[in-house]
């Protein structure tokens, strides 16, 4: 019997629907409870409080963490302050060495931590093992090379640590974020208490192992878990000299407030509501590539996410069709499987967060476009989302949703792109896509941004410092800059 | 963006050419190793090493072919496995035109093509009146598709009109065989030309398009492929005419034949995963195929001496 093309063309769809390729978990041991990692030991919370850290995937709980309290706090930055006199006076060759230890032993224990970092997180696999925990690995490999080369990098400066750092990290790239904070701050001789967030602290809790395995000296490294109010112990804390926080910008300016007057130094890596911008000249399918890595990139859980698409109005149809196009073909799902796409929202509150957008987004007039999905019955999860017809005042255009939705304008000249891009109290980065050298150089010294991407988008080095204008924060991490913030330089 | 298609029929084809849209390098290279890391198992998997059977040209073109080394591949061709009926045979023979007579005569009454390869294959250079004579002389002996290859010469220099108006008149030499325009994209140096040339020749008429002769390196490459099947893409949105892609050249194991078959359904999605649309040229890869099709079913590797070389 002879069956039509359409036919066979819908049996090959069902035949090539992916089989599930689950990455392997036997080989990671999640400890049913954890301790505080001060001293160099895990030690029981005094406050004798843990709380749970579920797998946003299943809702299943993986492990239980401790809450520090102001007893904890103050133990880890005494053991801190402590372990800054002879860590600072340490030999910077013999730093640099424990640096590469450690750079090592992330690389070689990558496929666990990127397992942790998935189950606990939420993102998809292939994102936590190409580019989380490799990315992580190479700033410490970047740094350990700094750690004896400071009066080179800073010449007749008299480059001198600062003291216990006090850090505070964001739950969308855990051990990434951990390692932008510490490498830097032990590479200039600083020690540090690092606090992860509530709802991602397993790979910090392997981090602190790594520590131990590295025979680090005891209190150069010391990491709590907790929640907000942990946090905000540490930053308070008056032996930490030196507050690195990454988190949203409403956080960051109580900080701000809460160390005024004191005299610590603080560098803020906070929100952001970044404009992509594509030209009528620009390589489409590229672009569209660009786009999709901008926003839908681990769920839209990126400060620097591009989440407003800025597109020239005389190639928006065809744009906007191949875009809709493309997140047809985005898969969603169970994070751990390696051809998954897109993965599971961190967290309920999260979860709310952006469904309250969307829907202001639908309530202020702005059209929806949602490609076919599935979505698992259990966990939290939300589907690729585009908005068309939205206007500049629209709080989808304006707020950071820090989701999988992106909020598509048009505009006509490079000069309304520069105007509508700058036009946001944030200013972490931005994305021009065209075919012109002279026009990126042109945007790239009109927009307001810590980064500008041109032809491509979320690209990171270890070599390149980050950070933002205006409610995006200050200071500047990764590079020279970012070692800077760890050191006085006066 | 200009209508390719229709704008290309008019005049100017140079000035045309150059409006054709650019592609990023970087970001095409990026797409296409994202995609060749798709993990495919099991059932998916074993579906995609039967198609990758049943859309294979099989393919010798050496100067040492005989009429017993296309015999023998005509029999490997039509049934890959002897013994086991369950394995398809391939869509076509790929031979010289001197052969072809061999295989029309061992292809009889099964349902593998003949295909050719014309046009003073590889180089193409050579007369235009040349080429056309030997695609006609190709199809009267009985090839039903004819891979010829463009002027790269003329291409690089810019000559777009002399590449454009040998494509149609090699399609009308070619009566109701079917075309496949070979870029030779190892020649043509950027993405920005693959592009240029997709869309050109299958403005000119080609039913498929067609990386690489084989004979130079680099031949058929993942991201190539990519901005090929982009362009086709493109065209289709335009023209509403759909038209097949074949990678050539370079295709050894089953894991590149599945990342193509990842690249084709990701890009030109379903409707393109059968013979009439999508192909693969290799000399080589089928006895991969064949052994990994049987470690998937018994989950056991059988030594190379189950597999006839042909």
């Amino acid at each position: 019997m002879a069956i039509t093309k359409r036919q066979s063309a819908e049996l090959a769809k069902q035949a090539f629907e992916y089989a599930p390729a689950p990455e392997a978990i036997d080989h990671v041991k999640i400890q049913p409870r954890y301790g505080l990692f001060i001293n160099g030991r895990m030690v029981e919370p005094h406050s004798k409080k843990h709380f749970p850290t579920i797998n946003p995937a299943t809702e299943k709980k993986l492990a239980e963490v401790s809450e520090a309290d102001e007893v904890d706090v103050d133990r880890a930055v005494k053991a801190a302050g402590k372990a800054f006199d002879s860590w600072s006076h340490l030999s910077p060759s013999r730093r640099a060495r424990y640096l590469f230890r450690i750079s090592r032993l992330i690389q070689e224990r990558a496929r666990e931590l990127a397992v942790v970092e998935t189950m606990d997180g939420g993102k998809p696999i292939k994102e936590s093992r190409d580019v989380d925990i490799p990315l992580s690995a190479a700033h410490f490999f970047y740094y350990a090379g700094w750690a004896d080369k400071l009066e080179w990098a800073f010449p007749n400066r008299r480059p001198r640590p600062l003291g216990v750092a006090g850090q505070v990290i964001p739950w969308n790239f855990p051990l990434l974020m951990l390692s932008w904070k510490i490498a830097p701050a032990l590479a200039a001789g600083n020690t540090v208490v690092l606090k992860p967030a509530e709802t991602t602290p397993l790979s910090a809790m392997v981090f602190a192992e790594i520590c131990m395995q590295a025979e680090l000296p005891p209190g150069v490294v010391n990491i709590l878990t907790g929640a907000g109010k942990t946090g905000s112990l540490v930053v308070a804390h008056p032996g930490v000299k030196k507050v690195a926080f990454t988190g949203s910008t409403e956080v960051g300016k109580l900080i701000q407030r809460t160390l005024a007057g004191t005299g610590k130094k603080l560098t803020l890596e906070l929100g952001g509501k970044a404009a992509n911008i594509v030209f009528e000249d620009a390589p489409l399918d590229q672009a569209v590539e660009g786009i999709v890595n901008g926003i839908y990139f681990n769920q839209g859980h990126v400060c620097c996410a591009g989440s407003r698409l800025l597109v020239q109005e005389s190639i928006a149809e065809p744009l906007l069709e191949k875009l809709k196009r493309r997140l047809g073909t985005l898969r969603l799902g169970d994070p751990l499987d390696k051809n998954t796409d897109i993965g599971a929202i961190n967290s309920r509150a999260q979860l709310d967060k952006i469904q309250g957008l969307v829907q202001s987004g639908l309530d202020e007039g702005a059209e929806l476009y949602q490609p076919e999905c599935r979505l698992p019955e259990r966990g939290f999860w939300f589907p690729p989302t585009l908005f068309t017809n939205v206007s500049q005042s629209y709080r989808i255009a304006r707020e950071e949703i820090f989701g999988p939705v992106l909020s598509v304008l048009t505009f006509r000249t490079p000069a309304e792109a520069v105007e509508k891009a700058n036009n946001t109290p944030y200013g972490l980065s931005a994305g021009v896509w065209t075919d012109k050298g002279s026009r990126i150089l042109w945007m790239a010294e009109r927009l307001r941004a810590g980064v500008v991407w041109a032809n491509t988008f979320n690209r990171f080095d270890p070599t390149s410092p980050f950070g933002g204008y205006k409610e995006s924060g200050y200071g500047r991490e990764g590079g020279l800059h970012g070692l800077a913030a760890y050191l006085d330089l006066s | 963006m200009p209508l390719v298609a229709t704008a290309l029929s008019l005049t100017h084809i140079g000035s045309l050419m150059r409006g054709v849209r650019s592609v990023d390098e970087v970001g095409a290279d990026e797409r296409a190793a994202s995609l060749a890391k798709r993990s495919i198992k099991k059932s998916s998997k074993l579906w995609a090493l039967d198609l990758a059977v049943r859309c294979m040209d099989l393919t010798t073109l050496e100067g040492s072919d005989t009429p017993g080394k296309v015999t023998a591949l005509c029999a490997k061709g039509m049934r890959p496995k002897p013994g086991d009926p369950t394995i398809p045979s391939v869509a076509a023979i790929c031979i010289y035109p001197s052969r072809i007579a061999d295989a029309v005569a061992h292809l009889r009454g099964s349902q593998v093509r003949v295909a050719s390869v014309a046009t003073a294959f590889p180089s193409g250079q050579s007369f235009t009146s040349i080429k056309i004579a030997e695609t006609e002389e190709a199809v009267r002996a009985g090839a039903h598709e004819i891979d010829m290859v463009i002027d790269r010469g003329a291409f690089l220099s810019g000559d777009y009109q002399r590449v454009y108006d040998e494509v149609v008149a090699v399609k009308e030499a070619c009566g109701s065989a079917h075309l496949k325009v070979i870029l030779e994209t190892g020649e043509l140096g950027t993405y920005d030309a693959v592009r240029r040339g997709s869309i050109l020749a299958m403005a000119a008429g080609a039913d498929f398009i067609k990386t690489s002769t084989g004979k130079v390196q680099p031949a058929a490459t993942l991201p190539v492929s990519l901005v090929m099947m982009e362009a086709i893409r493109d065209f289709v949105r335009e023209t509403g005419r759909p038209v097949g892609f074949k990678a050539a050249g370079g295709i050894r194991t089953s894991k590149q034949a599945i990342a193509y078959l990842v690249l084709l359904y990701e890009t030109l999605g379903a409707d393109w995963m059968t013979p009439d649309r999508f192909r693969l040229g290799a000399s080589t890869l089928l006895n991969d195929v064949l052994m990994q099709i049987d470690k998937e079913r018994t989950g056991v590797y059988q030594s190379g001496d189950y597999f006839t070389i042909d």
